[in-house]
């Protein structure tokens, strides 16, 4: 099985690209990326196809080792309708981050910042309890001895 | 006619519903009643897929009448079977805790409309996921499911979400694209995408070759399975979604990620090649989640830390490619299903009834709503694993399967596992004793309406049946402990044999490598 090297090549060079631009802050650029990425797979599906051969339309005279492989075009089709969806969810997702915050950054997780500068002390799981947990307990007993009682 | 030849009707019937429920947008109670029908309907039919799977064994069935390895098949045995009641079980219960939200909120957050036909295709991604018997298909699941995720997540479109919505899309495509990469390349490797025929197939290849593929697999799933260095997506995406909506996350997406790498593990590459850093990543997952879930304070994002941290346990008892092991992790996962989605539910109803899910805000909600205490009281010991419930059980289980294992880095892991567990017992006693036990003057800012003591009506009882009943249903799991892990000592034994699988959909003369364990 021979396969091509400018498509190789291409394939390389969109996956080097998505990898880049789904790594940005900008939402769209991340969207970009993520099209290049689910591309670049679609020409590595093709690419396990091997060589570009006939249509696979049965005729008794071909020989069957000259029909190109049909199934990973089959597969190719589903993930471009896949991500053609997941696009379209993504752009209507950036939209509406831009009209509610009017940027097109990522943004931080408020909770989370929150939780991270949260103290290791916790007022009511870690302070000293000023409370008596012995059974004999010294004030009580020094109590007792002013008011004179059993000895 | 035997009832597994109507597998696909697991998928179908959702989408059906799908199609209804959207034609009947204008008409709430015709949709609550079409998508209450259809998934009870899938629900009757899934329990009679486990017990033919239990009573005559693995069947497949070929979509189209194109046959494997062409086609794409469906595989009933007793692992999916299961894996689709208990997922009905919960998204029934979780439809009809949604269901009376809605009824009482006059469904203002969430638009009904979009919600039901996009649960149910939901669902139905969730079924065909555990059904498929191959891997491209497994892979459209995943996107069917995923692609109603991110609607689900994102509904109603406020500001959190659509934050918490973007980060959750990049990554699950992310994972996706993964998955597709691996795919091209077994397919370029093999030639084939059945799944049982990969099985022979993969077994020729390459060790080095075999390796990569593997552990591409493994990468993809475990970004979807939420297994630790790559779950920090999950705490920061799952408590901005509406209630019923979390939990119905909780309670399956991961576990279809679980599935996926059971199946890898012992249909795809048997063996054990990557044992060893499956250990070690699940003793990660173990102790970074539960360290997480004690440092947060808001009741939602504990219980998505808690759900990082258990997803540990079924790694652990994956990578121990032992029957006693593998059956445990079986039985953990119909276990952690139920007990998290529960969990989630209740969280939903303290939220109404408290105002908050936030620790800070809440308090005395023992005294206001002794129904309420118990419903989370249940579950809350059932996920610390407290004797008798199953969540005890179930770890019992993957203990005793690591101490026979005996190496060193088991009974680390037994080690990690008991730690997780009591860490698991504090952070969730924090909850109770914050939430249900101090007064509500003590909380730091407690919510106006726990002073309120005339506030009645806000636990209507179309959101409390379904959370009892899910509740009831994780108590069954304890009560019929003995059958399941039966069950699930079965489907273990089967999965690590592969003949019976690997007979039903090449035929009886596919010869098996290495003769089936």
């Amino acid at each position: 099985m021979s396969v091509n090297l400018t498509l190789l090549i291409v394939m390389g060079v969109l996956y080097a690209c998505g990898i880049y631009l789904i790594l940005e802050r900008s939402l769209t650029r991340v969207l970009l990326g993520l099209m290049l990425l689910a591309n670049a797979t679609n020409l590595l599906i093709l690419a396990t196809g091997g060589y570009a051969g006939l249509a696979p339309l049965f005729t008794k005279a071909t020989d069957p080792r000259d029909y190109n492989d049909p199934l990973p075009q089959a597969l190719i089709l589903t993930s471009i309708v896949i991500s053609f969806a997941v696009t379209a969810f993504m752009l209507g997702i950036i939209y509406r981050t831009w009209a509610l915050a009017r940027q097109d950054d990522i943004q931080d997780d408020a909770e989370d910042r929150r939780v991270a500068k949260t103290p290791s002390f916790d007022a009511e799981d870690d302070s000293v309890v000023p409370e008596e947990t012995s059974e004999f307990p010294v004030t009580a007993v020094t109590e007792a001895a002013k008011e004179g009682g059993p000895q | 006619m035997n009832i597994a030849s109507l597998a696909p009707l697991a998928v179908v019937l959702p989408i059906l519903g799908a199609a209804l429920t959207f034609a009947l947008n204008r008409n709430p109670l015709a949709q609550r009643a079409v998508s209450i029908a259809l998934l009870s309907l899938t629900l009757l039919l899934e329990c009679g897929l486990l017990a033919s799977a239990w009573t005559t064994g693995t069947a497949s069935v070929t979509i189209g009448g194109w046959q494997p390895p062409f086609g794409v098949v469906m595989v009933v045995d007793q692992f999916s079977s299961l894996m689709l009641v208990v997922s009905s079980v919960i998204s029934l219960a979780v439809l009809i805790y949604a269901t009376g939200q809605g009824m009482a909120d006059g469904d203002r957050e969430a638009p009904v409309s979009i919600f039901h036909p996009t649960y149910l295709i939901l669902v139905a991604g969730v079924s065909n996921a555990f059904l498929t018997g191959d891997l491209f298909n497994l892979y459209v699941g995943f996107e069917i499911l995923l692609t109603a995720s991110y609607v689900l997540m994102t509904l109603g479109g406020t500001g959190p979400r659509i934050r918490a919505g973007v980060t959750y899309v990049v990554v699950s495509v992310v994972s996706s694209v993964l998955f597709l990469i691996a795919i091209a390349m077994i397919y370029g490797a093999t030639g084939t995408i059945t799944m049982a025929d990969l099985a022979i197939k993969l077994a020729e290849l390459d060790p080095g070759t075999q390796n990569l593929l593997h552990v591409m697999l493994l990468v993809a799933f475990g970004i979807k399975a939420a297994v630790f260095p790559l779950s920090f997506w999950l705490p920061d995406s799952y408590p901005t979604a509406p209630a019923p909506v979390t939990a119905v996350f909780a309670g399956l997406l991961t576990k279809v990620g679980v599935y996926a790498m059971v199946r890898t593990e012992t249909l795809l590459f048997p063996g054990d090649t990557l044992n060893t850093p499956l250990m070690v990543v699940a003793l990660l997952t173990m102790l970074v989640g539960i360290l997480g879930a004690i440092a947060q304070s808001d009741i939602k994002r504990l219980l998505s830390f808690t759900l990082v941290s258990h997803i540990g346990y079924m790694v652990f008892g994956l990578a121990m490619s032992s029957v006693a092991g593998l059956a445990a992790a079986v039985f953990y996962v119909a276990h952690h299903i139920t007990v998290q989605t529960s969990l989630f539910l209740v969280t939903g109803l303290i939220e109404r009834r408290g105002g908050s899910s936030s620790m800070d805000r809440l308090g005395g909600l023992a005294k206001l709503s002794p129904l309420l205490a118990l419903l989370f009281f249940i579950p809350a010991m059932n996920l610390a694993g407290i004797p008798p419930f199953s969540g005890f059980l179930g770890k019992l289980g993957l203990l005793q399967a690591g101490i026979a294992l005996g190496t060193p880095l088991a009974i680390t892991l037994v080690v990690g596992g008991v730690v997780t567990s009591l860490l698991t017992l504090l952070a969730i006693a924090r909850v109770w004793n914050r939430a249900f036990w101090r007064k509500p003057e003590d909380a730091d800012y407690p919510a106006p309406i726990l002073k309120d003591t005339t506030a009645v009506g806000l636990l209507p009882r179309t959101m409390v049946g379904p959370t009892a009943a899910l509740v009831v249903f994780g108590v069954a799991l304890t009560v019929f402990a003995g059958p399941l892990f039966q069950l699930a000592g079965n489907s273990a034994e089967q999965m690590l044999d592969r003949t019976a699988y690997i007979h039903s959909v090449l035929g009886g003369n596919a010869q098996v490598p290495g003769g089936g364990k």
